[in-house]
């Protein structure tokens, strides 16, 4: 069995002795005879270091490792640059808890503010909070920042992607909120529908772009349109696509949302992601979660500390704006390190490296005969219509150790590239499609 | 220290991508307008800005954290190691069944484990914390309600002494919450209890140990009387560290329950995340639980699948899931000795430092104490002027971490102190020492300890400042020019 505790039984026992009690049972007297766990856990015996290194590391080979990957579909396979594993497995950060002590957690601090600055630049908004837990719970948190007694809609376009939309659903099953869905046209938010909506009472419009289908929406539209309603715009937005892109501060969205993982986080088999939200000033006090500011120490000296704790938990109970406590801070500090390591001209080479090559897989594709379903802008991935059976093209490309695009349909794939898939990766893949085709 | 922002030159960066290797493309929609200004700096300079942040956080690794009710224990290393394979970190959610059969055993293992210790009969691995986790139970409990078409049940039990989350929780999942006063001792005042439920009661969250460190002696009482109005009974998890492999919450009478697998099963808190925060719950429960319901087919591999009345999802994919694998691997490690060994000794650990403390500091409630304990600065605050505050920032000089201060609410002055069991009795009697030296300290110069931290990277901060005028971002000439605020 192992154990991480320090002191001898011996010495227990004689701690134990020390404060006047002669069997560990007496320090459980206030439980009921009845409540005690009779018999022990049925639970197999501890093991050493070794072996549980062993059965893990057997347990992980149980899982196929594609070294191709092209799906994405909300989890993304980036290159991690070596100083950001580095950097974010510092015992320092890796152990702290929440930094409640700011004289002893200036670093930690130090870094949220950091990270938040980098945010606002990625996003163009004015505010952003220290995380949540991921993409799709920040979408969650920033309708119900949204809402007031007029306006308790919830409304999210169709062509967000399905996840979010099931925990935007789940959220508003708990807070109560009705919950509308804006239909798509041609895979993009159909504005058409919307303005022959009653909006009356609808709080906000949460779209993503690049949307679920890969596909850039008309932002400045959809912002236009929206505000013109008297409600608010959440925009779910991809963290390297903004290298590129408009942002969602330049299209006036009132809250920008979106998964962080892309930054620097490996996919994990879906977590720990990052959820990550910036809001207009004048949504600040209603942002959910830790937020850092900056403020000074009595010798003057410039410091940081957790600030606009009165929307918090903790001070203001159920009238709290959230009940987030811990959120995904080392997360946050990946995506920070990652940003500063790729800098703007990295970020922006990586962004450009997705949009190509995805280009190109698209080109290798039509040329085998596949369609693309929309003919809409995109960013790194697309829906094709397949000329076979899509699951039996997955199952067939899995075998050659390729991870092919996410199975939407019968016939329909949606594809991602990402700056790791090259030149010679996807005529790799094009030519293991034209073996299975024929 | 300088910001990274105010570091490195323009045109400075690390190589880290290649050239594109396929032909350049433009697209047809609005490109950002306003150029990007990420920080412009060399490895170098990146890597010892790092180390210099490190350098002024402290840690469980840097020195003892009895930071009362998050559970700062030692964070073991093979955690970690197994948690960066990459039979692990390497693989997509969105693969098929058939090719994620280790994670899915995982996930099944760690599952059937987390019921054992529970005393429940299924669980979810999904929510990302604790707060998620009770967000997430109290949507079972709102389903099962709706199931049953009893739709009167609006009203959450809390005691006044819960964790603030219980409460914004409960405020999250629109139930209207009624607060209940804690007794002398405490525990749950059964009489405001009893008076509280009704037909409207739909469930009462309660932690056990509560949050003044004592395990509540009329616990079954307690879920009986709300089990008799019809309500459910939730389980804060926070405390389960003082119990587990001792007592179940499943035998207490709770039905849901949410566990934090940062604080108990010893996976680290990264400065504030990622946690885990798995829901267990009893069988009626089960059909409503969100995310995938993982079986053992007779062959041993795994299938997946959604439950039949599931809430929905929580988040977008299974769960945290390298955090769960850490705490996996903290299981196996201790196994069916090692976790109630792991439990008795953080209760010893409170009661040796509680013992100690005793006749110098004043105990808020003069009994044996679980895993923590709560002291009151509120004669020291009365008399000299002396505050928990103030106390807790003259430990910030000794490389401690200090208590937990001002809770719970319902003891004034509050500092909270959790060992855990992972303090060796050195460690313990030096804080204890170091207790002493400064109580005697604020007896003899009271003023002086208003003035305490000295010897941190930064001293006490305006934090009213901080909130009035709030600067949340840092601004130069060359960024976006906003003031907030």
């Amino acid at each position: 069995m192992g154990s991480y505790i320090p002191s001898t039984r011996e010495e227990r026992l004689d701690m134990l002795h020390s404060i006047g009690m002669h069997s560990f049972d007496e320090l459980y007297a206030d439980i009921p005879e009845s409540l005690r766990l009779k018999d022990g856990l049925s639970l197999p015996v501890g093991l050493s270091e070794m072996e549980v290194a062993r059965k893990m590391e057997e347990i992980s080979e149980k899982n196929t490792r594609f070294s191709h990957i092209f799906r994405g579909a909300g989890s993304y396979q980036h290159y991690i640059p070596a100083i950001v594993k580095q950097v974010t497995s510092k015992e320092e950060f890796v152990t702290a808890y929440t930094p409640y002590q700011a004289e002893i957690s200036q670093g930690l601090l130090q870094s949220i503010f950091e990270y938040q600055t980098m945010i606002c630049e990625l996003t163009g908004m004015d505010v952003s909070n220290a995380s949540v837990y991921d993409g799709a719970t920040a979408a969650a948190e920033a309708a119900a920042m949204c809402r007031d007694r007029k306006r308790g809609t919830v409304c999210v376009s169709a062509s967000v992607d399905p996840k979010t939309l099931s925990v935007i659903r789940t959220y508003c099953f708990g807070s109560g909120a009705p919950l509308v869905i804006l239909p798509e046209k041609d895979g993009l938010t159909d504005l058409e529908s919307w303005n022959a909506m009653d909006t009356s009472s609808i709080a906000c419009l949460i779209i993503q772009t690049p949307n679920y289908h890969g596909l850039i929406e008309d932002g400045a539209a959809i912002a236009n349109a929206v505000h013109n309603s008297g409600a608010k715009l959440i925009a779910s937005c991809n963290p390297i696509a903004l290298g590129l892109l408009e942002t969602p501060g330049e299209f006036d969205a009132d809250v920008a949302v979106g998964e962080g993982q892309p930054l620097g986080l490996p996919i994990g088999f879906g977590g720990p992601y990052l959820g990550f939200m910036a809001s207009t000033k004048d949504m600040m006090r209603k942002l959910p979660g830790r937020i850092v500011g900056q403020t000074t120490d009595v010798d003057g000296k410039r410091a940081y500390v957790l600030t606009l704790q009165a929307r918090e938990q903790h001070i203001r109970r159920e009238k709290a704006s959230s009940n987030i406590c811990s959120n995904e801070a080392l997360c946050a500090m990946t995506a920070a390190v990652y940003l500063s390591a790729m800098g703007s001209a990295g970020l922006e080479k990586v962004a450009a490296s997705c949009m190509a090559n995805a280009r190109y897989l698209l080109d290798e594709l039509t040329a085998l005969g596949f369609t693309r379903k929309y003919t809409g802008e995109f960013f790194h991935e697309f829906v094709t219509t397949c000329p076979c059976d899509a699951a039996v093209l997955s199952e067939k490309l899995a075998a050659h150790g390729y991870l092919s695009g996410l199975v939407t349909g019968q016939s329909e794939m949606l594809w991602c590239t990402t700056e790791m898939n090259t030149k010679s990766e996807i005529d790799s893949l094009i030519a293991v499609i034209k073996e299975v085709l024929a | 220290m300088k910001l990274i922002f105010e570091m490195g030159a323009p045109g400075r960066g690390c190589d880290l991508i290649p050239p594109c290797t396929t032909p350049e493309v433009t697209i047809k929609v609005p490109m950002r307008k306003k150029a990007l200004h990420l920080p412009e700096v060399s490895e170098t300079e990146l890597s010892r800005h790092y180390t210099d942040l490190a350098k002024q956080t402290h840690g469980v690794n840097d020195g003892f954290y009895p930071l009362g009710s998050c559970t700062m224990k030692y964070n073991p290393k093979i955690n970690d190691a197994a948690s960066l394979l990459p039979g692990f970190t390497n693989i997509h959610p969105l693969q098929d069944t058939k090719d994620v059969q280790g994670c899915l055993e995982v996930l099944s293992s760690i599952e059937e484990a987390l019921c054992e210790i529970t005393g429940m009969q299924a669980c979810t691995l999904q929510p990302a914390a604790g707060a998620h986790g009770e967000f997430t139970g109290l949507l079972l409990i709102k389903a099962w309600h709706e199931s049953r078409g009893d739709s009167k049940r609006t009203k959450i039990i809390v005691p006044d002494s819960a964790h603030g989350t219980n409460p914004a929780s409960a405020a999250m999942a629109d139930f209207d919450v009624i607060n209940i006063p804690s007794d002398e001792h405490g525990c749950v005042d059964l009489e405001a209890l009893k008076a509280a439920v009704g037909d409207d009661t739909a469930g009462l969250m309660l932690t056990n140990p509560n949050t003044v460190g004592l395990f509540d002696p009329n616990i079954a009482e307690i879920t009986r009387i709300v089990h008799d109005a019809g309500g459910l009974c939730y389980y804060d998890g926070a405390n389960l560290n003082a119990v587990m492999g001792i007592t179940r919450p499943g035998d207490m009478g709770f039905d849901v329950m949410h566990l934090n697998l940062h604080k108990t099963f010893s996976t680290p808190h990264g400065g504030g995340g990622p946690g885990s925060g798995p829901v267990a719950c009893k069988d009626f429960l089960t059909p409503f639980l969100p995310g995938l319901r993982i079986n053992k087919q007779t062959d041993g591999t795994f299938t997946a699948k959604t439950a039949a009345h599931a809430i929905g999802n929580v988040r977008s994919f299974s769960s945290n899931f390298l955090v769960v694998v850490r705490a996996f691997c903290y299981i196996l490690t201790l196994g069916r000795e090692g976790i109630p060994e792991a439990a008795t000794t953080a209760v010893l650990n409170a009661n040796y430092m509680m013992h100690k403390l005793t006749g110098h500091y004043r105990m808020a409630y003069d009994h044996t104490c679980m895993h923590e304990f709560v002291m009151t600065l509120e004669q020291e605050k009365h008399e000299r002027n002396v505050s928990a505050l103030d106390i807790a920032k003259a430990l910030l000089d000794h490389g401690i971490h200090p208590p937990t201060m001002y809770f719970p609410l319902i003891v004034h002055e509050a500092l909270m102190i959790e060992p855990t069991e992972t303090e060796s009795r050195e460690t313990l009697d030096e804080a204890v020492q170091i207790f002493l030296d400064v109580l005697a300290e604020s007896q003899a110069h009271p003023e002086k300890m208003h003035e305490y931290p000295f010897e941190t990277p930064v001293r006490r901060l305006d934090e009213v400042g901080a909130a009035r005028k709030p600067v949340v971002r840092y601004i130069s000439w060359e960024m976006t020019p906003t003031s907030i605020g």
